[in-house]
């Protein structure tokens, strides 16, 4: 019923393009993009809060003392690789290629969750120097701020392994193919986040 | 061969070229602020002014090539939500920015 009346009204919006069938996917990825949009203004206070606490270092640890910057290259290449990486299970997807998908699918979230660890070795050595998110208001910004993107790639790997089960057992239907693409928006959005964090965390923090 | 143009055009999500040179101008402006705050080339000022504007091209590069906004069958809508959420942004974080800067300030006179 209410597919319905979604196709209806796009095709009375687009009445001339060929694509009915693409139209209630449309929507859906749409009603992510929001979802996305909302999750900007969550980053966007808790940056605001980093950028006003980051040099409040009481005494303790400071950015240049804590930031390894070759270390924090590598994360950065791993997320954007896995960002590549999904943009090519979608091309797949598109051309009805289940076993490119799941193969490009599975390449992704194995580079997520890479880069889920590879930041958890990272919270645990400044930890284990004494440099945890009670240390200072430095730290406990830095913590939230990285900690709130890492916890969203930790949940993008979740839904990717589940996609993935979704996708093996159903194939490329409607359903599979819109979370794929949400997915795929929700993983470009987690690389631009990580622009700004390594920009204004970690270079900034290291000038 | 005008139909195959239309096809292409109808999904939102691009080509292996895009792909490819997202990734390639991602790549370029990822290892150029490193290399300039590692090396320390510039002054602190100029490095900082560079950084910043490799980060907002980096971000439009991705938009572009990654996120593919201008094609598919609701553009205007997901470009409006885009631009106002890039409005409430700049207002929280310039916002706290210069309040926070104020409060430090008028704080360190009355020291």
């Amino acid at each position: 019923m209410s597919t319905q009346s979604m196709t209806n009204q796009d095709a009375h919006a687009h009445g001339h393009e060929h694509h009915e069938h693409h139209d209630p996917v449309a929507t859906k990825v749409f009603g992510f993009w929001i979802y996305i949009m909302s999750d900007c203004v969550l980053f966007a206070t808790i940056f605001a809060t980093y950028a006003v606490l980051a040099t409040n270092y009481a005494g303790g640890p400071t950015s240049h003392e804590l930031f390894e910057l070759p270390f924090v290259l590598v994360e950065t290449f791993v997320l954007l690789a896995s960002s590549f990486m999904i943009g090519l299970a979608t091309l797949a997807m598109n051309k009805g290629n289940k076993q490119g998908t799941m193969l490009w699918l599975a390449l992704t979230l194995v580079l997520g969750a890479v880069f889920v660890a590879l930041e958890i070795y990272e919270f645990h050595h400044f930890i284990s120097e004494g440099a945890g998110p009670q240390r200072s208001a430095f730290l406990s910004s830095f913590f939230t701020l990285v900690g709130t993107h890492g916890l969203h790639v930790t949940s993008g790997v979740i839904w990717a392994i589940i996609l993935l089960i979704q996708i093996a057992t159903k194939g490329l239907t409607d359903m599979n193919r819109s979370r794929l693409m949400c997915l795929s928006l929700f993983w470009h959005f987690l690389h631009i986040i990580w622009i700004c964090v390594f920009t204004i965390v970690y270079l900034v923090g290291a000038i | 061969m005008s139909n195959q143009h239309q096809s292409q055009e109808s999904h939102e999500h691009g080509s292996v070229k895009s792909y490819t040179t997202g990734l390639i101008l991602s790549i370029i402006l990822t290892v150029i602020p490193f290399g300039l705050v590692m090396t320390g080339t510039l002054s602190a000022t100029a490095t900082l002014a560079v950084i910043m504007i490799m980060a907002v091209v980096q971000i439009v590069v991705q938009v572009v090539y990654f996120l593919h906004l201008s094609e598919g069958s609701g553009p205007r809508w997901n470009m409006i939500s885009l631009w106002f959420t890039i409005l409430i942004v700049a207002i929280v974080v310039v916002g706290s920015l210069w309040i926070m800067f104020h409060l430090n300030h008028n704080l360190m006179v009355g020291m």
